[in-house]
């Protein structure tokens, strides 16, 4: 009873429509773990082969069953949940104060996009104005995140590829970008930065220059990059035309991000649907023209460069205030208030203590990650603890798209497809 | 399917909708949800975004159209259309006692995953799944986490000089 999927909106490539099945006929082998110990296929030149959890280019504990014809991949199937700690369960156990330490170790690669959502849901729900200048931190945090994320990925990637020369290179240069993380928020990762009311601290003194530091080296290094990468016969020879998909598929799978773009589909929540202030910044979405892994790259590495845009815009943009909101009920007092108010003593410790209250309702927000929309949908009846707290994780949804990705293509492109995919899977188990 | 009367349904016909904190949201029932969601289709919400459940077990006042009966379970669907760039929820009231729905593989074929990590946290059946087995959860694994009647469980701290150990 296969059942085709029709798709009106075609946009970006022209290959053949893939046709989302239910049967046998489908990418995905649907076995279950006993299934596939007495699975024999008919063929005998078939066979189901396991990759992964602890494979080094599966990207931490990502697992693959693979049902291969010789070195040709038939149906496979990513099995998750490796990492699965309960995280929604845990953000049901911690009130709104704390709640950012928890998303944060979801996507580990860019944790302030988590903390982002996290509290954007939160101050929907409190019907709260952030000061201005908290936005523009915000913001500011979040494009350098960016910047870090993709390094890693060009990292990562070409590591994966073949290219150990790029893991060198991406990994410097991330390094820059968390050192000054690590100056502002005091930690290299997991910030607990970005919280309900604001951020946590101002900036430091000598940020700006820190930043241009960073920005003033980074174009340089990307034209490393290119001149490595980009134009290189071999590399062109691996991923062009590797993992292929359009733009139809990618919508019918809720496929977000740069894989979404990579197939010639301009959406990108900061320009079509924009949050913070990210309609006063000027910057291009960038998108690819064959979906193909070769196109996935490029946008992560040019995106690097849209950031430095960005961030340079916001450098010169940002405003002088507050930077949290100075609501006693949301935000604890400043330190020398303590001292001297006995009111401003017992806001603090009722918000360290009890935590603050948040009005019941319901609310869903997102905001566009390095790896695609990253949703927050969050859940209040009245306490100082969200009733229910699910994250939408763009690599969970981004998952589903390997095992068409991965039919009839050889193994050791299967490498170079989910390397592209890039996959955080702290954010896919949760 | 129980017969549930129609309870969801306005006399007009209409789909009762609230506005939460400035988003849509529309509160089908079991019944029409396919319907409901294959004309939401055609007016341009081709991607869905995200579906998740809640379990209200602990607290049963909620923002509710007067329409449209409380149940245990409610299933969030996010949908986004890109045309119109705008969002919608869908909220669908599941009973405890038959925690079942229609499946939306196909309509949207991404829903996969996403029903079968419903399916492995809470509890709730969508019926016609290709595939509907744990996800997260080993396969052997006894329970819905994610229910508010699951205990978090306490790992007990050892000491090496405590009294017993």
């Amino acid at each position: 009873m296969s059942q085709e999927t029709e798709i009106n909106e075609s946009h970006g490539s022209e290959t053949a429509e893939r046709v989302f099945r239910r049967g046998e006929d489908s990418a995905i082998l649907r076995l279950s773990e006993s299934q596939v110990q007495s699975y024999t296929p008919d063929d005998d030149r078939r066979m189901v082969i396991n990759m992964g959890p602890q494979h080094p280019s599966t990207h931490g504990v990502l697992r693959l069953s693979l049902e291969m014809e010789g070195e040709t991949v038939l149906r496979s199937k990513p099995i998750i949940g490796y990492l699965h700690t309960g995280m929604e369960k845990t953000g049901e156990q911690l009130s709104f104060l704390q709640g950012p330490t928890n998303v944060t170790r979801m996507d580990y690669s860019s944790p302030l996009f988590g903390e982002l959502a996290f509290s954007l849901a939160t101050e929907k729900l409190l019907e709260i104005e952030i000061p201005e200048r908290a936005t523009w931190i915000r913001m500011l945090m979040c494009e350098l995140n960016r910047i870090s994320s993709h390094l890693l990925f060009q990292a990562t990637n070409g590591m994966d590829i073949g290219a150990v020369g790029a893991m060198i290179y991406g990994w410097r240069e991330r390094e820059e970008v968390l050192r000054l993380f690590e100056k502002i928020t005091g930690l290299r990762m997991n910030h607990n930065y970005i919280r309900p009311g604001g951020v946590a601290a101002d900036l430091p003194d000598g940020w700006r220059d820190d930043t241009l530091r960073v920005l003033e080296n980074l174009p340089d290094r990307l034209d490393d990059f290119d001149s490595l990468f980009t134009g290189q016969p071999i590399w062109h020879e691996r991923l062009q035309g590797v993992g292929v998909i359009n733009s139809a598929e990618c919508l019918a799978l809720g496929i977000t991000g740069p894989l979404l773009r990579s197939t010639g589909y301009a959406w990108d929540l900061r320009k079509d649907m924009p949050y913070l202030r990210y309609e006063e910044v000027d910057f291009d979405v960038l998108v690819g023209s064959y979906g193909d892994c070769f196109d996935r790259f490029a946008i992560r590495l040019n995106e690097i460069r849209e950031s430095i845009r960005i961030v340079h815009q916001i450098l010169e943009k940002i405003p002088t205030g507050d930077y949290k909101i100075q609501d006693k009920k949301v935000t604890p007092p400043p330190r020398s208030r303590i001292d001297e108010s006995m009111e401003a003593l017992i806001h603090h410790f009722k918000i360290f203590t009890e935590g603050f209250k948040v009005p019941a309702g319901e609310v869903y927000v997102a905001v566009e990650s390095p790896r695609g929309e990253l949703g927050c949908y969050m859940v209040s009846d009245g306490g100082p603890k969200p009733y229910r707290m699910h994250i939408r994780g763009p690599s969970f949804t981004n998952l589903q798209v390997l095992p068409h990705m991965l039919q009839d293509c050889l193994v050791a492109d299967a490498v170079a497809v989910i390397s592209t995919v890039d996959p955080i899977m702290g954010e896919v188990d949760r | 399917m129980p017969d549930d009367t129609k309870t969801n349904e306005d006399n007009d016909g209409t789909i009762p909708s609230t506005m939460s904190h400035g988003q849509n949201v529309l509160h089908p029932n079991r019944e029409n949800l396919l319907e409901v969601i294959k004309n939401l289709r055609e007016e341009g919400f081709v991607v869905c975004i995200d579906i998740t459940a809640v379990d209200y077990l602990e607290n049963p006042k909620r923002d509710l159209p007067a329409s449209v009966k409380p149940e245990r379970f409610e299933i969030v669907i996010n949908l986004l259309s890109h045309t119109k760039r705008e969002r919608l929820r869908l909220r669908v009231q599941i009973p405890e006692l038959e925690p079942t729905l229609p499946t939306l593989f196909d309509i949207y074929p991404g829903s996969e995953a996403l029903e079968r990590e419903v399916h492995d946290l809470f509890g709730i059946t969508f019926e016609g799944h290709p595939d509907m087995t744990r996800i997260l959860m080993p396969e052997n694994w006894e329970g819905h986490p994610l229910r508010k009647d699951y205990d978090i469980g306490k790992i007990p701290v050892q000491f090496k000089e405590a009294p017993g150990s």
